[in-house]
């Protein structure tokens, strides 16, 4: 189906981002445009969502140009899912974000810079041109080199040199990759591509172009040798940016990876074997660098790189079931980080510190805070009715039935460093007795006004009860994320809606 | 002509890359800008060089019946050009900042933060 709405939720964001430009000293407005613009563009993408189950596929040709020509966008189960927990967190993160960061940060133009950067995300999941997706990358590190270097801390601008150098070394290697493909094809358009890409002769061109762009977006999305620089800046913005950063991020890499190496590249043996090994190296180094690490924002660093491993590993089964886990575990763990780097910007403002050793004592302050916690640890670990456990099932079940037995064995490990880290967690922040007294100055919770604790808690609440949600509605995210799996494994119907829509 | 660009393309990237690994940050700006140089000039020789006229073509003409320069690879040398540019002002006004809060220019003294766990 051909329709214009599916720039929508992109352009709400562009709008409210322009109006925003226009109140750029007054804090409040700021703060309330951002919230009302962030309610209507998840109402839009909630729209969205529903008209690509209900439908298939959307399209649109920009300008009118038909689909080899023109610029493609392309709304699909996979891009609906992405779409909607992009506004769903992204809701989140406004409302958190209007009560936790300091008004310096929101003069500057933090709200701003994150619709731009929110826009981007959505424009990247809904495009169907490769390099359109190029663009709509660029659009989003921009905006994200700014919001990490926002407030100019030292500790910040060492984390964004790395940041920003590993990001345009992606850029340049995914754009080496882009001009390869159009040397060898003559086409960008996504759809098209796929095609032309079957007739090349000269397989092993092929291979390296498709390997080029695991690079790109493998360093975009920290795996294995060049995830470095993730835990080196994740920890540095306030809270409410890394929550963005952390949810999603680097889950716009393994998108761009699921799309390409689903419907342009076929993968061969060779691929799917380096994927094996990536992941496994993957999934073993975030396990280990949480180990001995202190920080709650640290651990969860290399957690999220820890997690990528999943997500690899179930790019590199290529089973229409592993699919399934990769996108139920991409659900999953799009909300959980976010809302435990949101969690950790309440701790820090509660202790003044994210250092586990030197927290303590929560759970007798704050215990319902502390239940809500134990939830989201529960479900990052996966504990069975929660939404982490039925992916990693389907992951560990798939991966034996392929006598991949390394990766299991790299897949539990992981599994176990996590569960070890999250026990490390909440014994040491909740349950010890707090190494020094509680004074009022240490706790910058209590003194905030009911509405600062509300939007500071509400976002938290609300992603928790999607967690909650996901886990005890487990059969219809199945069946969303088998529909999406599907779709991901005949690429043709997704060729075939894009080539032959007609005006 | 192609040979000589391949050489270049080839050049660009391997001094970029040498440049990258160096421990002064401005030779590190310079290696990017470099990387970012050679990818423009790599999509410029893959395009297919020709000499051609521009591309408008009337409509009441069925056939080609000369030869065209392809549009679409000079269309994404200009569009990666404008962002390799703001992204390479911003890179250089992050350099400065870095410079002045850190006072060093040497990338081995930006480990601090990671000794601290």
């Amino acid at each position: 189906m051909t329709t214009n709405f599916i720039l929508a939720p992109v352009l709400m964001h562009l709008f409210t981002a322009i109006l925003l430009l226009f109140f750029w000293q007054k804090v409040f407005v700021q703060k309330v445009i951002s919230i009302v613009g962030n309610s209507i563009a998840f109402i839009l993408c909630l729209r969205l969502f529903e008209m690509t189950l209900t439908n298939g596929y959307l399209t649109l040709q920009l300008g009118g140009w038909q689909a080899p020509f023109g610029i493609t966008f392309m709304a699909d189960t996979l891009s609906a899912i992405m779409v909607l927990l992009t506004a769903l967190v992204s809701l989140a993160v406004g409302i958190y974000s209007t009560s936790s960061l300091n008004i310096s940060r929101i003069k500057f133009g933090y709200f701003f810079i994150f619709h731009f950067l929110v826009m981007g995300l959505l424009g990247a999941f809904l495009t169907g041109d490769i390099f359109n997706l190029y663009v709509w990358f660029e659009v989003v590190i921009i905006s994200s080199f700014i919001l990490l270097t926002v407030g100019g801390k030292k500790m910040q601008m060492e984390g964004a040199i790395k940041y920003v150098t590993m990001n345009m070394l992606a850029s340049v290697i995914f754009l080496t990759a882009i001009g390869i493909l159009y040397g060898i094809t003559g086409t960008l358009n996504i759809a098209d591509l796929a095609g032309k890409v079957a007739q090349v002769e000269n397989k092993g061109l092929v291979t390296v172009t498709s390997l080029l762009f695991f690079v790109g977006f493998g360093i975009k999305s920290a795996v294995f040798p060049l995830y470095f620089w993730l835990p080196s800046a994740y920890h540095t913005p306030p809270s409410a940016i890394a929550a963005i950063f952390g949810g999603l991020l680097t889950k716009m890499g393994i998108y761009a990876m699921l799309r390409v190496f689903t419907v342009v590249f076929q993968p061969d043996h060779f691929t799917l074997t380096l994927f094996s090994v990536i992941a496994i190296l993957t999934l073993i180094t975030g396990a280990l660098g949480t180990i001995n690490k202190r920080s709650i924002r640290r651990i969860l660093s290399y957690l999220i790189v820890c997690h990528i491993g999943y997500l690899i590993a179930g790019l590199g089964l290529n089973t229409e079931l592993a699919f399934v886990a990769v996108i139920f575990y991409l659900i999953h763990d799009v909300i959980v980080k976010s809302n435990f780097f949101m969690i950790s910007g309440i701790i820090l403002k509660m202790r003044e510190t994210v250092d586990i050793t030197r927290l303590g004592s929560l759970l007798k302050d704050y215990p319902k805070f502390s239940f809500m916690v134990a939830l989201v640890l529960f479900s990052l670990i996966g504990i069975p009715p929660l939404s982490g456990f039925w992916p990693k099932v389907l992951l560990f079940q798939e991966t034996f039935k392929q006598e991949n037995y390394v990766l299991l064995a790299a897949l539990i490990v992981a599994s176990f460093v996590t569960l070890f880290v999250v026990i490390r967690i909440w014994s040491e922040a909740f349950w010890k007795e707090s190494p020094k007294p509680i004074t009022e100055e240490i706790d910058h919770f209590r003194p905030f006004s009911l509405s600062g604790k509300i939007a500071l808690i509400a976002p938290v609440i609300g992603l928790t009860a999607v967690s909650l949600f996901i886990g005890l509605n487990a059969n219809n995210v199945f069946k969303l994320a088998e529909k999406a799996a599907y779709e991901m494994k005949h690429p043709e119907i997704y060729i075939n809606n894009v080539l032959s829509t007609k005006e | 002509m192609e040979l000589l660009l391949v050489i270049l393309v080839g050049a660009f990237y391997s001094a970029g890359i040498y440049m990258m690994f160096r421990r002064s940050m401005v030779k590190l700006l310079l290696g990017l800008l470099l990387l970012g140089n050679g990818a423009n000039i790599l999509i410029f020789l893959i395009g297919g060089i020709t000499k051609g006229k521009a591309p408008i073509i009337k409509p009441q003409n069925t056939e080609f019946l000369e030869v065209y320069a392809d549009p679409v690879p000079q269309a994404l040398i200009l569009t990666a050009i404008v962002i390799s540019f703001a992204l390479t002002a911003f890179a250089i006004v992050l350099l400065k900042r870095v410079y002045t809060t850190t006072g060093s220019d040497d990338l081995d003294s930006l480990n601090i933060q990671d000794l601290d766990i």
